[in-house]
Formats: structure tokens, sequence, C-alpha cells
């Protein structure tokens, strides 16, 4: 039954696009969507990737960017792998464009049966890149460098409680870093979702966290926590006080991508057509402010610059995970 | 306190501006359609209608989505009392009394103890809300996995007992409601889990929607073919009328049970609170107590007005304690509250303990409307009861293909996925058949709903714990509850083995 | 058939799926893994095997003939019973099929129509019209106001003009 439904789907779509065509007057102009967008979300509902493909469809329906509504659908199931497999199935779809993190290289190489090669998808632009910092409670008086974390994660062994989102996740990639930069034991734990994490640290059920800015910010106002470092190469305007790891010698640069990805096979005016769209969003008002108030690095890049962007994160990512055992 | 009074006040100055009431009355008409649909709850209410709020200024807009959210509310027990199909998760401890009244041609009694609990259960929590929000909310950010893992098991707990006579049959369906509850990714060991038949479609999991349509909507749909073909059947879903003296008379029937309600609403509210239980948890342990303390358990599940009352005062109570870890913690309580979080950091507010400070017309803005639009959903709600009992006398013929419809796009419209309408039509089908043979199916609907809470919250407190339990007895808060938890569990057991001794001793 | 055998069979293809989602969890970690407590698979694992056992269970009590379903030699399903509730499940299954073949505002009308005018024994008249008004208002209810995209299939072309309208 459901083997069949995509062959269905097939027909259906070929039936489609030649109704379409024939019924098109032949007048050379701009390739525009003539129907809703499908904007996938490799996450579920509330989260970081979530809240902004909310706010970038709410740019673009405000300002009147596009003719038609973008209707955000979330695919989070297997760790983004449902997204995946849906955009790989909509081969050659102009209406349907996908909002990535880095489970879009990690899921692939960790769940090669999937037979997703994320170089067959159109690239169209990259908004930005979320950083990640070290995080510890405020209650932790004695801790205000990384020199002091190191001490007291060395001091409790394998009681102290790493929380991050999901095993194999950036957060879990985080974490064996610093374990094996400064040879510590810490327990990972991991939970459903950045902003939960950011609260397990909060209340003190965790010790440290890799937590985004955006996730921690709340509480990080309010006084609940404090970062130690970055993952950055340059210190964070919003957290001038932590150095970052390059500083204190350890050379190690993470980011986490926020970018739009078309379906594989999209036509090349659609293509061309979502580029300047997002390109649009990227300088809009409402998107800078939102990058400057969650620290959010990484210039707009797309076409072929995002291309060979993706194949070396790729790589890079595939050599984090054999290095930690989970390829 | 008297600060307080000052600051709601400011709240309501906002509130009557003739824009925010607008808002609030379309708020909660819309939200009160959407929540009576199946499959469609106040999370797809408030995620769809999000992009909308950009043209009114942040106060306004929280205010309509709050509208909508408690709009849905009310609304998930029109679907869950009129077709036995719960529109949301939250709605499902409604259906185990609400149908049955339905069907005893006693719609109306339903209707309206829903619409007066929900509006005490609401009132009472927003009243809680105002004078004890940050207590509180410092409870809700100690809660960790263990706590959350006790709070389930006496979920768990005060459930026992509902299933059917067949004690096999009832430990099955717990068992297959967790074992699905299980399907898709485990994000403990990272990997995908129980990806049925290999089947891509699986990777997103057995939503809760997809099983309560089926079984409620799908499964129930075919039965009252079968009762209509019969012949003995009815040719309508419920003969329920509304007069003013059938109204005052249930309206008295519900007064008699004004402590079940409170003790929904106070339940409810403290749960709600708790982040990651949300409304559900929290309207089925109301129903659990209710049926305790009630002087008659045995009509509950047979049409009992407390098993109405109960959960819908504790649903309500509990949207309304889901804002809190919402707003002072920035950690939504339920799937709803994640959305608006993520409106609010569109709006460019940032949710935390500072904002009750920083943004002070914004969040007494939110506490105004709320004590509004529960005023207002009640009476919109109280207004189209008769609409709805008329429209129950519809010939089953008719309304039948009609409802068969709303399930399939129910069942479709949270994602998008036909995987999802095929499933819930084998369900559905399933369901059919097994009903008739008395297995219950209430228990699966439930164990789907607190599966996925309490399975990684019992792994992530052994990690911490090394893999000792007991971490459950010897932290504050988690070591009580798993204490009550336990000892609920063991109740049916005392009062058996109490009886026997107790009838060995007369013999 | 009689409810008897019915339950027998019920029983038996409970504990043959058990059986299966017990061998499926294991391709997960179903013991218990030192220092950390459950591994991935032992929560459906464990649980498939409850699951199971209650099928024992109910084979054993069907076996006593003890209960109510296990003892009754009642029909399971009368013949004219079976033959209106195949026919709607049979309606409903091919409607689902159509969605993503000439898609939903295809299928209802069709579907509307086989129950209302062929099970219902409705006037044309009335058939017609809720054949018409109900997936008028599925789309202006779903597709307009809640942006909920639902299958169009084939169909899809003729809704790009109505999309140019709304949207």
């Amino acid at each position: 039954m459901f083997k069949t439904q995509r062959t269905f789907k097939k027909l259906a779509c070929a039936i489609g696009v030649t109704a379409i065509l024939a019924g098109m007057p032949v007048i050379a102009q701009a390739w525009e969507p003539v129907k809703p967008v499908e904007f996938v979300v490799m996450a579920g509902k509330g989260g970081g990737a979530d809240k902004a493909v909310r706010l970038i469809q709410s740019i673009i329906a405000s300002e009147n960017m596009a003719p038609v509504p973008f209707t955000p659908v979330n695919k989070p199931g297997g760790s983004g792998a449902e997204a995946l497999v849906h955009l790989q199935g909509k081969k050659g779809d102009n209406h349907t464009i996908m909002f990535t993190l880095n489970s879009f290289y990690t899921t692939p190489l960790r769940q090669p049966g999937l037979g997703v090669d994320i170089a067959t998808f159109t690239p169209i632009a990259r908004m930005a890149e979320d950083t990640f910092l070290l995080w510890v409670n405020t209650d932790r008086k004695d801790i205000n460098n990384v020199a002091d974390f190191v001490k007291a994660a060395k001091a409790k062994g394998n009681k102290w409680i790493m929380a991050g989102t999901g095993k194999n996740s950036e957060d879990n990639l985080l974490t064996d870093f610093l374990n094996s930069a400064y040879d510590l034991d810490m327990k990972y734990v991991p939970y459903k979702g950045g902003g939960k994490v950011a609260k397990e640290l909060a209340g003190n059920n965790a010790d440290s966290t890799v937590n985004n800015p955006s996730e921690q910010l709340g509480f990080y106002e309010a006084g609940n926590t404090k970062a130690l470092a970055a993952f950055t190469p340059e210190r964070l305007p919003l957290f001038p006080d932590a150095p970052t790891f390059k500083e204190l010698g350890k050379d190690f640069v993470y980011f986490m991508q926020r970018t739009v990805v078309g379906a594989p096979g999209m036509s090349n005016e659609a293509a061309q057509y979502y580029t300047e769209l997002f390109t649009k969003v990227f300088n809009s008002d409402k998107w800078q402010g939102y990058r400057t108030k969650k620290s959010l690095q990484g210039d707009l890049l797309t076409g072929d610059a995002l291309m060979s962007y993706w194949k070396k994160e790729r790589d890079i990512h595939e050599t984090m995970l054999k290095n930690m055992g989970a390829l | 306190m008297l600060e307080t009074i000052g600051l709601l006040g400011n709240g309501f100055l906002i509130v009557f501006e003739p824009q925010n009431l607008m808002l609030i009355i379309g708020g909660c008409a819309l939200g009160l359609f959407i929540g009576a649909m199946p499959g469609l709850g106040s999370v797809n209410g408030v995620a769809i209608l999000l992009p909308l709020t950009f043209l009114v200024p942040p106060t306004g807009a929280i205010i309509f989505l709050a509208a909508i959210y408690y709009g849905a509310m009310y609304g998930g027990a029109i679907s869950s009392i009129m077709l036995g199909i719960p529109g949301a998760s939250t709605a499902v401890a409604t259906t185990f009394d609400g149908r049955p009244l339905a069907k005893q041609g006693m719609a109306d009694k339903a209707l309206t103890a829903a619409a007066v609990a929900s509006f005490v259960g609401g009132t009472i929590s927003v009243v809680l809300f105002t004078f004890f929000a940050p207590p509180l909310a410092h409870v809700a950010l100690v809660f960790g996995a263990p706590e959350e893992f006790a709070l389930m098991m006496l979920a768990f707990a005060t459930f026992v007992g509902l299933g059917g006579d067949d004690l096999f049959k009832t430990i099955f369906s717990i068992s297959i409601g967790l074992v699905l509850s299980a399907v898709g990714f485990d994000i403990i060991s990272g990997e995908p889990r129980l990806v049925l038949w290999d089947i891509t479609g699986f990777l997103h999991g057995v939503n809760f929607l997809i099983l309560a349509i089926g079984v409620y909507g799908i499964g129930e749909m075919i039965w009252t073919v079968e009762e209509h073909s019969l012949g003995g059947g009815k040719s309508m879903l419920s003969d329920a009328n509304v007069t003013v003296k059938r109204t005052l008379s249930n309206l008295r029937e519900l007064a008699s049970k004004w402590k079940s309600i409170v003790m929904g609403s106070f339940l409810g509210y403290f749960v709600g609170i708790l982040p990651a239980a949300g409304a559900t948890p929290g309207s089925l342990m109301a129903y659990g107590i209710a049926k305790q303390i009630s002087k008659e358990p045995e009509k509950f599940g047979h049409g009992a007005v407390e098993g109405v009352c109960a959960p819908e005062a504790a649903n309500n109570a509990a949207s309304t304690g889901s804002m809190l870890p919402m707003l002072t913690l920035g950690i939504p309580g339920s799937p709803t509250t994640a959305i608006l979080l993520g409106g609010m950091v569109i709006w460019g507010l940032e949710p935390g303990p500072r904002l009750f400070v920083d943004h002070s017309d914004f969040v007494w803005g939110l506490i105004a409307s709320l004590y509004a639009a529960n005023i207002f959903a009640v009476l919109i709600n109280v207004a189209f009861i008769p609409v709805f009992i008329k429209i129950l006398k519809t010939p089953f013929t008719i309304l039948a293909p009609i409802i068969f419809i709303l399930c399939l796009i129910g069942g479709y419209a949270p994602t998008q996925s036909m995987h999802d309408v095929w499933l819930m039509v084998i369900f559905g089908i399933a369901a059919y058949f097994m009903r008739k043979l008395d297995y219950p199916l209430a228990p699966a609907v439930l164990a789907i709903v607190l599966g996925p809470l309490a399975e990684p919250a019992l792994r992530q407190s052994l990690i911490i714990s090394d893999g000792s339990f007991a971490i459950f007895f010897n932290r504050t808060y988690a070591g009580p509850i798993s204490v009550v938890a336990i000892l609920l569990l063991f109740l049916p057991l005392f009062k058996m083995v109490y009886v026997k001794l107790r009838n060995r001793q007369a013999a | 058939m009689t409810v008897r055998t019915a339950e027998l069979l019920m029983a038996i293809t409970m504990g043959a799926f058990s059986i299966y989602l017990m061998y499926k969890s294991t391709e997960l970690e179903i013991g218990w893994i030192e220092n950390e407590g459950p591994g991935g698979g032992a929560w459906p694992f464990w649980l498939s095997a409850v699951m199971l056992i209650s099928c024992l269970g109910i084979l054993y009590n069907w076996f006593r003939r003890k209960g109510r379903i296990a003892s009754s030699d009642k029909i399971y399903i009368e013949s004219h019973v079976l033959m209106d509730v195949t026919s709607v499940t049979v309606a409903l299954v091919i409607t689902v099929g159509l969605f993503s073949f000439i898609g939903i505002y295809g299928a209802l009308p069709l579907f509307l129509i086989f129950y209302l005018r062929f099970l219902g024994k409705h006037s044309w008249r009335l058939t017609a019209l809720l054949a018409v008004l109900i997936p008028v208002t599925i789309f202006f209810f779903f597709e307009i106001t809640l942006k909920i995209i639902l299958p169009k299939g084939i169909t899809e072309p003729l809704f790009l003009p109505l999309y140019k309208m709304f949207f």
C-alpha cells in the first residue's frame, strides 16, 4: 500500500507537469511559484530552527515578498532522516524547500541506508551560522573561567553532568572535544531540544552545557547562567568576557548552519528565484535584527559557494564522527 | 499584593482597548471551531495563525493567540463529547464520560458541564497565576528528569482500574500503547528505532492523534455503522434537547459536583506548571482522582458528570499553568506554548525571569486577557450548545460521511503525510475488530501519550545516577511523588487483600 | 465465524505481532548498559514481551472457556452487518487511495455520493448539494484560512488560478 503510493505520486506529478506546460502561455518571464511553497523544517515545532522558519515565513508574508504563502511543515523524524528522504523524493519539484541544520551532514553519514546524497540537493542560501558557548550555572561561584571549569570537572570525574540535545548531536561532538582536549570524563545526558537543556542547567540538574546563545539568553540575562568560553574564531559581541577556545590554545571552532536548501533537480529559474528571495529576506531589517539579538554569525552564502561549503563541512563532520566512534 | 493588583489593573486597561477586545472575541470564536475539529487542537490553531499576528503589536498578538489557545481548549471538549473524538490529547479524558452521556441523550448536560468546569478551572488558575507566579516558577525550574518520571508514574497510578474486566486484555492494551510510543527515533542512543517494516513514514513515530482519531474516530464510526445496521441502533448520534428547565437542572446537578471541579482546577494548574508535562497528564490525573473520591465510582465510564467536569477544569487550568514556565523560564510546558514562545522571539521579546520586569505591559496584558478570554469563551460556547445539539440530530447517514472526512483530514493535517492517514485507517479497522472482542482501547491511547514523556525521563535519570533507582527517592520533589505513586499503584491490591481477609473473618 | 473463533484468531495475530515487535526491538541494545541503565531497545522489547505474555494469557482463558468472549458461540459479525461495515470500510480505503491520485477534491465527492446516495438512500438533490458544498467548505476553511495544503494529485493545475485569486 505504501510502496505503490510513490508510483502513483510520480505518475500524478508527470501528468500535472504536462498539464501545466500545455496550459501555459509562452511568454519569457521570470519564474514565480504558482502554488503554496512547502517549507520543510528538519526539526520539531518550537525549536531553534522552527522559530527561524516561522520568522522567515512572517517576513515573507508581511513584506509581500512572494505571491504565495510559505507553509512550514515539521519533519523532525529520525534526526532529520525523514525530512531528507522527503526532499529526496521531491526530485524536480520547484515548490519544496527545506531549512537545515548540521544533521544535514551527520544524518546521511550515520544512516547510509537512507541513500541520501546532499550533493544532489539544490543550494539556495545560508542565512546564518549559530554559535556555541560553554555554560555553567552562576551558583558555581568557584567557576569563573575555563581553568576553574576543568579543575571542577576533573574533581567530579564521571559524575560531572553535561546536558545536550541527543546522542551524536552537535552538543555531543563538542562534549567529546572538551573531554579529549582537557582530559575530562564528563557524562553526557541527552535531552529533547536545546531549550530543555538550557533549563536543566539553570535548575542545577546539569553541571554544564554547550548551548547556542539563543537558548540560554533568557537565563543569562536573568543572571542564572554564565558563559565561560566560545567555540568561535573571535569573541562574540554579546559575550565580550567569554574568550574563544582559540585564545585558550585549543584551536577548535564549531558552527551550526541555518541554511535553506531546495529539492534535488529543481529548475535553474526556480533556484534563482529562491536565491533572490532569500537574499532579500537576509537583508531585511527583521532578519538582521534577529541575527544581532541571537548573536548569529556567518555571511550570506549562495549557489556554488554554498555547495562547496557543504562538501567541506561534510568531510569535517565525517572525521569528527569517526573520531568519536559513531561511524 | 497591592502592587500586583495595580499591575493587573493596568493590564485590564490594555485589554479593554477596542482593538484588543476584538482580538479576544475573534480569537475565542476561531479557537473554539479549530478545537472542535477532530485532529486540530490549540497547537495547530496557534501555529497556523502565528504569522497573522505580525500585523498587530506584540501585546495584541499574544492576546489574540492566548484567546485562540483558550477557545481551542473549550472547543476540544465539543468534539470529545459530540463525536467521541478527542481533538487533542488534552481532551482524551473528556471522552470517557462525555461520549456515553451524549449517547444516552444527555449531550446538553455534558456540554454544559464541560463549559462551566472549563470556566471555573480557567478562572481559579488565572487567579493563582496572578498572585503566586514567582515561587512556583522556582519549582518548575528545579524539576528535572527524575521528578518528571515520578510524575508520570503518578499519572499511571491514578489510572489503574480504567481498563476493562479482562486483566490480560487491559495489560495488552497498555503495553501496545507504550511500545507504539517508542516507534521512531531514540534520542538517547541517537538511533532510529522500531521503524516497522523499514517504512520511512515510521521515522516520525506514531503520533498520538493518529491512534486517537483511528480508534475513537474511524473505529467508533464503523462501530456505529454496525449499531445502525442492526436496527437496534438509533438513526442519530444523540437525541438531546436544550430547554431552560433542563439547563437549570443540569446546572443544579453540576453545583453539587463542585468538589471535583475545584480539585481538577488546582491539580491541573500545578501539573500544568511543570515543564514538559502540560495539560494532558493533569486532566488524566483529575479524572482518576475524581473517580477515587466519587461516591459512585462505578458510574465512571458510563456517563458520570464528574468524569467530564474534573478533566475539563484541569485541562483549562493547566493551559494557564503552562504559560508560567513559558514566560518565566522560556520553557514550554506544552506543545502550544512552544509555538507561543517562538512567537515571542519573533516579536523581539526574550522570555525569562526578566520578562516580568522589562515588559510588564506585555505580561500583565496577557494575564488580564486570560480573565477576559475565559469569560468570552464560556459565553460563546454556551451560546452554541443548542446549535451543536441540533447538529447531533442530523440523520446518521448524513453525519457519518462528514465525520469520516473530518477524520481523514484531521489525520493528514498535523504531519501532512499520507502515511499517517493510512496508519489511522488501519488503526480504525483494527480497533473495530478488537472492540468487538472487549479489548479496552482507552489504556492504549493514554499509554501513547505518557510513554514518550516517561521513557526518556526514566533513562536520563538512570544515566545521571549511574543506573541506581535511588534517584527517584532521595530528591526533594521526586521522593514524595514516587512514594505516593507506588502507594496508589498498590492500592487496589491492598483493597483486595483487605476484602479477602474480612470475608475470611466473616466466614 | 463465532466470537470464540475470532478471539482465538485475534490473540494469535496479536501474539505474532508482539514477536515481530520484539524481534525489531533487538536492533538496539535491549539489555542493561553499565552505568547508564536500559539500552535503546529495552523499553519496546520488554513491553512487547508483556504483550506476548498477555496474548498467552488470553489463549489460556480461551482454552478454559473462561470469560464472556471466550465462551461465546454467537456469530462474530452477522452477515448483513458485515455487508454494511465492509462497504463503508472499502469505500474509505478506496477514498484514501484516491487522495494521492485524483486528489482530495476528486475523492471526497465520490465518497459522499456513494455514502449518501447508495448507503444512506438520500435524494439526488441532497447528495449533489452536499457533494459540492462540503469540499468547497473544506477548501476555504483548511486551505485558505488555515493554510493547510491538502493533496491534489493530478487535479493540481485546476487549483493554480484559485491560489492566485485567494493568496
